[in-house]
């Protein structure tokens, strides 16, 4: 009992970070109907920007802010040099485009920093505290704060501030959202900085908790992925869902299963969930109207 | 709209065309050379081993433009599929001592099932869920290869691995690989042909059209994903015999991407563009070498080639070389002339050709349709008109079978279709035509009306591709573009393009035509020439059901019409009564 309230505590912290990256998914995916498989290398770049930062001498909340600063630029350079100029073409053009992307970040990191995966201290200096039986790890406890803070700012910017209501209209309509003035090229770049900051959060929380490698990108984003169709695609509440119930169902599985088949979970629950209940916990919207 | 004259039934001097084994000679003949090159040219180990490479990750390549290429779907799990091919062959020969064929064969078969129960699971979804589907599929199998050691060995692979006796020299297996790239090339090239390459090339152009002209999306996605899992294992399974070692990174998600930029620098679209891109990009490193001295490096250039390529040349080398080839040989090739076309609608149900009773559509709570009936008559054309959000074009979406029904029955000439998806109402004879245009973009005027004219079912088209085509351009030269048939879709006008979509439907000798707001969009002469030829096809006693706005037309075309307002029937009998009934009237002008 005191090992299954323990393996909940770390499946949720660990689920935390795929319910940010996966948030990261459904905001683009609302806003431009495509998905963008760039997405975990967002938190792979930022992780590494912050390994950076710090090896530099800059102190913790500083390298913090410039890593997110980075990401903000990518954000720009990514959504004008992908996505932009293909706004136009079906989304399997996009979608190939997104995945050359994120071939060429994860191994341009590569090139520059090499195979050799690197070390990122935690933002506290006490390890964890001990509740009752449960040792509470102090990074996943910071996982976990951050992300319900940003989950009630989500709601809180889409639903009571103007941008956040323009950035709707736009996922919902592009053309009614442009004739009444909205600029959709920008609600589009914000939302693809917005992405990109979100997934480097993410990024940068998790790198503690593993190591700061190359693969690492891509096995959140495999995650994450997952993590929005169980939740149901494109649903906000579901992939936050989603991220946590895998989080937490990994974690078993990997204390109680299998160690190396760890990342087999994800996918074994996601084909599980595409052939019994493909639209997810919260279902999807409607298909193609005629 | 074009000229009447084209319309005028010429007979028709029957060209037959020579049969396919002489037409294609030529590539037979190449073939034959290239292997016998393979089989007595005398290379270096390492020119062979290039290209043993070449050709073995070419027949890979070429599982890429039957799933990506013909039918649109992505597949970022191929070298998964190289991998399961190359260890059944593998382990096979070595560990467990059976022989390469038996082994080939089993791999191609792992595949084969690997791929169809992917497909199964994904391919009703959308494409992004294939995408990551298809890479999780691919972690799996590589998280296998490398922890699975009882069987694969783990990470220092298998060596050793044995050749057919047939083949032992590195030379004749050359030959031998050399001669499986031309045969599967060829099947691969004249896929696009035959009547499940133009069901691919259908599904990809538009899914909802494709349903109903007849196509079974779903199990025409399944089978191209399964035959590219296919090709994948038997790709690999050459591979595996030819370099006697295989090892987990060989068939790595960077594998995946590497065939995927080969069949997007080539062209996804033909075998030809897959072997001059597997071709290029085994060359290119080749000659780049020093890049891989850096790792990452010359993956990282990939990716941006990836970019690149989607950005400025969509359909990759050669697509840009064939597609001017395609438009001079269209100003060139004159359409074969056609018979006049025959229209024999099914007539085993009664005198109702369509009996549609309570049929309801709700979204939520809101009844877009609340228990309409409709009765159309055999012969001569019914009309459904209503103001807008009235439920016309949902109760249309209904009956193709777009929509699921709520609740009610749709008979069609006495058969239930009610649970029936939308390919199988069309192979009971329904034909349809949309509001918004829905052709297949990328094929010819022809080539689209021929996969009208293969609806399973129908009766007015013989055996073999020269009956489809005749059957075809009779259809288009109902409509007066007989002469413009060899064209793409993207030269034709709106209103041209409109009856490109009724021969379609047309071709297919439907029961029962239903035309979604034909006359939209169209200018007051092409209104006219519709009129016309709606009168045309009414006269060979084909039933019409026909949803418009144009009370001009609705009123000139249609001998009954009922009228829908908030998803209910509000009115119903021969036109003139109906159009003078008050509560229409009221519905379309308001009332006091």
């Amino acid at each position: 009992m005191d090992l299954a309230l323990q393996l909940l505590f770390t499946g949720i912290g660990i689920g935390a970070v795929y319910a940010l990256v996966a948030l990261g998914f459904v905001l683009i995916f609302r806003a431009t109907n495509v998905v963008n498989f760039a997405q975990g290398e967002f938190s792979m770049v930022a992780a590494y920007l912050m390994v950076v930062a710090v090896e530099a001498g800059l102190p913790y909340w500083a390298a913090f802010i410039v890593a997110l600063l980075g990401m903000a630029l990518l954000g720009v350079v990514f959504n004008l040099g992908v996505y932009y100029p293909l706004r136009h073409r079906t989304y399997l053009p996009v979608i190939i485009a997104t995945i050359g992307a994120s071939i060429l970040l994860a191994n341009s990191v590569l090139a520059i920093y090499g195979p050799q995966p690197q070390v990122l201290e935690g933002w506290f200096e006490t390890p964890g505290i001990q509740v009752g039986p449960v040792y509470l790890d102090s990074q996943y406890l910071l996982i976990i704060c951050v992300t319900i803070c940003l989950v009630i700012f989500n709601f809180w910017f889409f639903e009571k501030t103007l941008l956040g209501k323009k950035l709707q209209a736009t996922s919902q309509d592009k053309e009614m959202a442009s004739l009444l003035g909205i600029s959709v090229s920008t609600m589009i770049m914000i939302t693809f900085i917005y992405s990109a900051v979100l997934g480097g959060l993410a990024g940068i929380l998790v790198a503690p908790v593993l190591f700061v490698s190359i693969q690492m990108g891509s096995t959140i984003a495999l995650k994450a992925f997952a993590a929005t169709i169980i939740g149901g695609f494109g649903d906000v509440a579901g992939a936050i869902i989603g991220g946590l119930a895998l989080g937490v169902i990994e974690t078993f599985g990997a204390a109680y299963i299998s160690v190396p088949y760890k990342d087999g979970f994800a996918f074994l629950v996601l084909v599980a969930f595409l052939i019994f209940r493909p639209q997810g916990i919260f279902g999807e919207r409607v298909a193609e109207k005629a | 709209m074009s000229a009447p004259s084209d319309n005028m039934p010429i007979p028709a001097p029957a060209v037959r065309s020579k049969p396919l084994v002489i037409r294609h000679l030529p590539y037979f003949i190449g073939a034959a050379i290239l292997v016998a090159l393979a089989a007595n040219m005398r290379f270096d180990g390492y020119v062979h081993n290039i290209l043993l490479q070449a050709t073995t990750f070419s027949i890979a390549v070429f599982g890429l433009s039957v799933v990506l290429g013909l039918c649109g779907q992505i597949n970022l799990a191929q070298a998964a599929f190289f991998g399961l091919g190359a260890y059944a062959v593998g382990i096979g020969t070595t560990d467990l001592h059976v022989s390469f064929w038996l082994c080939l064969v089993g791999g191609c078969l792992i595949s084969l099932l690997a791929g169809a129960f992917l497909g199964m699971s994904t391919l009703r979804l959308g494409g992004h869920y294939l995408a990551m589907v298809t890479i999780s599929f691919q972690q799996i199998v590589t998280l296998v290869m490398i922890n699975a050691i009882w069987l694969t060995h783990g990470p220092d692979g298998v060596s050793n691995i044995k050749r057919p006796d047939l083949f032992q020299t590195s030379q004749s297996y050359l030959a031998f690989c050399v001669a499986m790239l031309a045969i599967v090339g060829y099947l691969v090239w004249h896929l696009s042909d035959t009547k499940l390459g133009r069901a691919m090339r259908a599904v990809r152009d538009n899914e909802l059209a494709a349903g109903v002209n007849g196509i079974d999306v779903f199990r025409t996605k399944i089978y191209a994903f399964a035959l590219c899992a296919l090709l994948g294992g038997l790709a690999g399974g050459l591979f595996a015999g030819g370099f006697a070692y295989v090892s987990p990174d060989q068939f790595s998600f960077a594998e995946s991407i590497v065939f995927l930029t080969m069949s997007l620098l080539g062209g996804v679209a033909s075998p030809i563009g897959s072997a001059i891109g597997t071709g290029l990009l085994i060359l290119i490193p080749e000659w780049l070498r020093f890049l891989k001295s850096v790792p990452g490096l010359y993956l990282a250039i990939y990716g941006l080639f990836v970019i690149l390529i989607i950005r400025f040349m969509p359909d990759g080398i050669w697509g840009f070389v064939a597609d001017a080839f395609t438009r001079w040989r269209a100003k060139l090739a004159a359409p074969p002339v056609a018979g006049a076309l025959q229209l024999k609608p099914a007539m085993t149900g009664g005198d109702t050709v369509l009996e549609v009773t309570g049929l309801s559509k709700y979204f939520g709570g809101l009844k877009a349709v609340d228990g309409v009936d409709i009765a159309v008559k055999r012969g001569g054309v019914h009309a459904l008109i209503g103001p807008n959000g009235s439920g016309k074009t949902t109760t249309l979406n209904v009956l193709s079978g777009l929509y699921q029904a709520t609740s009610g029955r749709i008979v069609l000439d006495g058969t239930d279709i009610t649970d029936m998806p939308p390919h199988q109402r069309t192979a009971s004879g329904l034909g349809r035509t949309f509001q918004n245009i829905r052709l297949f973009r990328s094929m010819t005027a022809l080539e689209n009306v021929e996969i009208g004219a293969e609806r399973p079912g129908n009766t007015m088209v013989g055996k073999g591709d020269d009956a489809l085509t005749e059957r075809a351009m009779e259809a288009l030269t109902f409509v007066g573009l007989g002469s413009r048939a060899n064209e793409l879709i993207s030269s034709f006008s709106y209103g041209h393009q409109r009856l490109i979509e009724i021969a379609r439907a047309l071709a297919s000798n439907p029961t029962l035509l239903l035309l979604d707001e034909p006359a939209a969009g169209l200018n007051s002469t092409e209104k006219l020439e519709l009129h016309e030829l709606l009168k045309r096809i009414a006269a060979q006693g084909l039933t019409i059901l026909i949803i418009d706005h144009d009370m001009t037309l609705v009123s000139e075309a249609a001998q009954h019409i009922t009228v829908l307002n908030f998803g209910r029937r509000i009115a119903d009998g021969e036109s003139m009564a109906v159009l003078r009934h008050p509560d229409v009237v009221s519905a379309y002008l308001g009332s006091e």
